[in-house]
């Protein structure tokens, strides 16, 4: 028995979470620095996944196995492979930003909200280190309640409605999807007389094409596809996402929007790789749809937050694009991408939430010649802008480059029409930039903003440390997925070769 | 001339119902001695009794017992629906101690007539035939009239005691002439004759219309769509503890002999009364959801909200087998603690004018009462289904079974009608939580007996979500001796 590292990253938060609930009310003030403490410590203990990991292996590493309910076929299963690593990574790197982000911002409740955000990070690691579809299940269910209280408790004045939207939109896709885990349980306990929710186990059936399969597909889609969000199911996003503390918007874009196309790829993909290539066209027309029109609607946006927040449909458009490339540059591009994604549009809210925090508005209109009051905000706010764009030598680019690179493949038009979605992020970007940064003055509130404090610098660099990281030197990243992600088309091809 | 052979008296298979029984008797004469005992005293043997009962059978599990020619049947089953029955007696009795103090209706009798309603509902899961069904339904029912009116100053409380002895007697009466006619058809009341009866002449008209007839009468009591009426008012006029227990136990019961007929007697002809279920259990959880959509008071709320848990079981039934009715007896035990629970909460919480009932009531308790209304949240996360609690897992079986049988349609409404319904659980978190109160606050009633029930309450449905798989095994083993 190996030492159980994964279980242990996992539930760390959750449990020390917990345990903060009783921290007595004369002790709040430990509150702050033992939530951060826990998110940092939990990071740490990540890293050994990503230096321990080795990128030649097929299959999962760190892997456990406990008896669970063993006349059910379901077990405690967990590890990581190529493909949840770095999800994994995102979410332990991304959780101590957000606390920290939360340091000043947020007073009421400061107990639960510590709380609630660290078993949300329980939730969110467990839906990535899941390898048994009950185990999985249950930690995408589950990490709703904490955000439907981060959205709802500590949210904007429309909050309550947000909140709601956001739990019976994700609770309608994914109950549909339990259907297909079951029916997918009882068809491969049919024909193999073996019941089990394993997924390694079950990756390794080959389906027949058909109405069956097809179904299954749709209802696991439909579930991933309202998380990703895919268009038209976006609508509950930008509520979502205006209406939530900065600490929330940061897990929401970063983490939990990863989850959608992350069961794309865990279970789509190698469950139903027929069905996949037979839905393979609408996806790619929804993908490049929500590309154009998440980046149309940023461009009108009046309000900062709002804009990042449509940027996302654009951007996750662009993931999708690549996952249903079904070819290695496509897949390898769409998987950093939701990494710089979690990145770039983290840091984005992170400095969207600290602007507010001074001037309590996000309207662009309200702002202006930032420049000259808030220098070094303004130099960092430039840096992130061109990563979410995706320019050269920035994160952003790597991605965007090896999805367009597969999509071409299959298709040169999509490939075309979801270039022009980067001419846009560039337009709305850029535009935002120049109408909150640059130009004179025009509020006489904005002349007295201090800059960046201490706190909010440690907030800042580590991401545009990574930003730049990724950038110049990928192969750090993509080095530990490429071996999976062969073994992943191989298999898709493998299963629809002999299917047909 | 014969001589007449008494039967041999075997009191061993019904010495849980005995124990209860006999703490219902020590009750009553409690309350004639006329020296000053303690207050506590009465409540002390309800609890001894319930908790007796769980242990005697316990002890009892897995050996079965037949008495008094079969009418009596102690078998797993029984004991199952046993447990889930004494443990929903006992939290209701835990909840009630300190609640009757309050509201100024302690009195002997209430004691009494719980445990006699409660052993009633243990009968009826242990009735091998019909006259004991009869017997035991009326025993639990008579019981329950009277408390329900216990609030006698009140006029929604004796309105719903009214209602729900007449309508209640209305539905004995069907199930009574469906019996009639069964033995009409079949020239016997006892199930497992019965059974061979219908199985060497299935469709046989007579006995379908007095099994139909019957349906209308448990339709009645586990308050199924259209024989629901009656759930509203009374689970709203009633006083909560009462509540309590007429949706948990009094279901659980109604649900056990259910279960028995329809399994036992259609044990070797062909499903067609799947159809009919199929259709009930849509219509009841899909109107009992939506009409929950819009009520504001919580108590009206649960009630809609439990006649669509009854179509989720009847979801399981539907899919039938061991895998499905097995299914329903989990979902039984998952929902007895939640709803328990959830109802145990509302008798804390009081406000100057009475009882905590409606959903603005509620607002801004989670700054005041911490603990409270997460232990509330709690209960109503299981309801909704929300992994890691009990009420994901039974509802994770019950739709399994129905997607296994071939089902899928039906799971699909399901499941559909789950995310539906967390709207209105959700409405009740929301006003606990992300709301400020306004006028006059709820305040807790401090009770040790009602946080010891809804402790135990809250293990439950926590130990039922992470570990289900022991109580599962037990329920489909339970099931297996009805369909031989």
């Amino acid at each position: 028995m190996t030492f159980p590292l994964v279980s242990l990253v996992t539930f760390l938060p959750g449990v020390a979470g917990l345990a903060l609930l009783f921290v007595p009310r004369r002790a709040a003030h430990v509150l702050r620095p033992a939530g951060l403490l826990v998110a940092i410590v939990t990071f740490v203990l990540s890293l050994p996944l990503y230096f321990g990991f080795d990128s030649e292996i097929i299959g999962y590493q760190f892997e456990e196995q406990l008896r669970w309910m063993p006349t059910l076929g379901a077990s405690y299963h967990v590890g990581v492979d190529g493909i949840s690593l770095l999800l994994v990574l995102l979410t332990t790197f991304l959780m101590p930003l957000a606390l920290a982000s939360a340091w000043g911002s947020i007073e009421d409740r400061i107990k639960e909200f510590i709380a609630t955000m660290l078993i949300l990070e329980t939730g969110m690691l467990g839906v990535f280190v899941s390898l048994d579809l009950f185990l999985f299940y249950v930690f995408w269910e589950a990490m709703l309640i904490p955000m439907y209280f981060v959205i709802g408790v500590w949210g904007g004045p429309n909050r309550i409605y947000a909140a709601v939207k956001f739990v019976l939109y994700t609770m309608v896709g994914s109950l549909l999807m339990l259907i297909a885990i079951l029916a997918l349980y009882y068809q491969y306990g049919g024909a193999t007389g073996r019941y089990t929710f394993d997924l390694p186990v079950l990756t390794q059936y080959v389906m027949a094409p058909g109405r069956a399969q097809n179904l299954m597909f749709l209802a696991f889609a439909l579930a991933f596809a309202i998380k990703v969000p895919l268009f038209p199911f976006h609508t509950w996003l930008p509520d979502a996402h205006v209406e939530a503390p900065t600490a929330g918007s940061v897990i929401l874009a970063g983490v939990l929007l990863k989850m959608g196309t992350y069961g794309f790829l865990r279970f789509c993909l190698p469950l139903f790789p027929d069905a996949s290539m037979t839905f393979g066209p609408l996806v790619f027309a929804l993908a490049v749809i929500g590309v154009i029109y998440g980046a149309w609607v940023s461009t009108v946006q009046p309000d900062m937050k709002k804009l990042v927040a449509y940027s996302s449909v654009s951007h996750l458009g662009f993931v999708m694009l690549g996952l249903f490339t079904l070819n290695q540059q496509g897949l390898v591009g769409g998987l950093i991408q939701m990494v710089n994604h979690g990145l770039s549009t983290g840091a984005l809210f992170l400095m969207v939430g600290m602007i507010y925090e001074r001037r309590h508005s996000r309207l662009i209109t309200d702002f202006g010649g930032l420049w000259q009051v808030v220098p070094a905000f303004s130099a960092l706010f430039l840096v992130v802008t061109l990563s979410s764009l995706g320019l050269p030598g920035l994160n952003g680019f790597v991605g965007e480059f090896l999805i367009l690179l597969g999509a071409f493949q299959r298709s040169p038009l999509t490939a075309a029409l979801a270039t022009t979605g980067i001419i846009f992020a560039a337009v709305y970007m850029l535009w935002m930039y120049q109408r909150v940064i640059f130009g004179p003055i025009t509020h006489e509130a904005n002349r007295r903003l201090p800059d960046l404090t201490t706190r909010e610098w440690a907030v800042l660099v580590p991401v545009l440390v990574l930003i730049v990281w990724i950038g110049v030197y990928p192969a750090a990243f993509t080095g530990k997925t490429e071996t999976t992600i062969e073994a992943l088309i191989a298999q898709i091809q493998a299963k629809t070769g002999a299917s047909r | 001339m014969d001589a007449i052979v008494f039967p041999q008296v075997l009191l061993g298979p019904l010495a849980p119902t005995l124990v209860v029984l006999a703490a219902g008797a020590i009750v009553l004469v409690l309350d004639l001695v006329r020296r000053p005992l303690p207050r506590e005293l009465p409540a002390m043997v309800a609890l001894a009794g319930m908790v007796g009962a769980l242990l005697a059978t316990v002890m009892r599990w897995s050996t079965p017992g037949r008495a008094f020619r079969d009418m009596v049947v102690l078998d797993n089953f029984a004991l199952f629906f046993n447990v889930v029955i004494c443990y929903a007696g006992a939290l209701v009795v835990l909840l009630s101690m300190d609640y009757l103090r309050r509201t100024g209706t302690e009195s002997g009798e209430y004691w009494a007539l719980v445990l006699f309603s409660t052993s009633g509902m243990m009968l009826m899961a242990a009735a091998g035939d019909l006259i004991v069904v009869f017997l035991a339904l009326e025993l639990m029912s008579l019981s329950l009239y009277v408390l329900a009116g216990l609030f006698k100053r009140e006029l929604v409380s004796s309105e719903a005691a009214m209602k729900y002895f007449l309508l209640g007697a209305f539905a004995s009466s069907f199930l009574l002439y469906g019996i009639a006619l069964i033995y009409g058809a079949t020239g016997t009341t006892n199930l497992d004759r019965i059974a061979a009866a219908v199985a060497s002449k299935p469709r046989d008209p007579l006995f379908m219309i007095g099994l139909g007839l019957m349906m209308v009468g448990f339709g009645f009591k586990i308050s199924s769509v259209p024989f629901h009426m009656w759930v509203p008012d009374v689970y709203q006029g009633a006083p909560t503890s009462v509540t309590a227990l007429i949706a948990t136990g009094s279901k659980a019961g109604a649900f056990a002999a259910l279960i028995r007929v329809l399994m036992v007697t259609l044990r070797g002809v062909p499903p067609d009364w799947a159809a009919l279920l199929w259709a009930m259990a849509a219509v009841t959880m899909t109107v009992g959801n939506v009409v929950a959509l819009a009520q504001s008071n919580l108590k009206r709320m649960l009630a809609y909200s439990s006649i669509a848990h009854v179509g989720y079981m009847l979801v399981g039934l539907v899919a039938g087998g061991v895998g499905g009715a097995g299914s329903v007896l989990f979902y039984l035990l998952t929902y007895t603690f939640t709803t328990a629970g959830a109802f145990g909460v509302i008798t804390l919480c009081e406000r100057a004018r009475g009882e905590a009932v409606e959903v603005a009531d509620y607002a801004g308790l989670a700054r005041r009462h911490p603990i409270l209304a997460a232990t509330l949240t709690l209960f109503l996360l299981s309801l909704v289904g929300i992994p890691p609690l009990a009420g994901f897992v039974g509802k994770f079986y019950v739709f399994g079974a129905a997607v296994r049988a071939g089902y899928i349609w039906l799971a699909v409404i399901g499941v559909l009608n789950s995310a539906a319904a967390a709207y209105y659980y959700l409405r009740i978190i929301v006003y606990m939580y992300m709301r400020e109160p306004e006028g006059a606050a709820t305040t807790y009633a401090s009770s040790f007996a009602g946080g010891l029930a809804l402790a135990i309450a809250l293990v439950g449905i926590v130990l039922l979500g992470v570990m289900p798989a022991p109580f599962v095994d037990l329920a489909q083993a339970a099931v297996a001796p009805l369909l031989r």
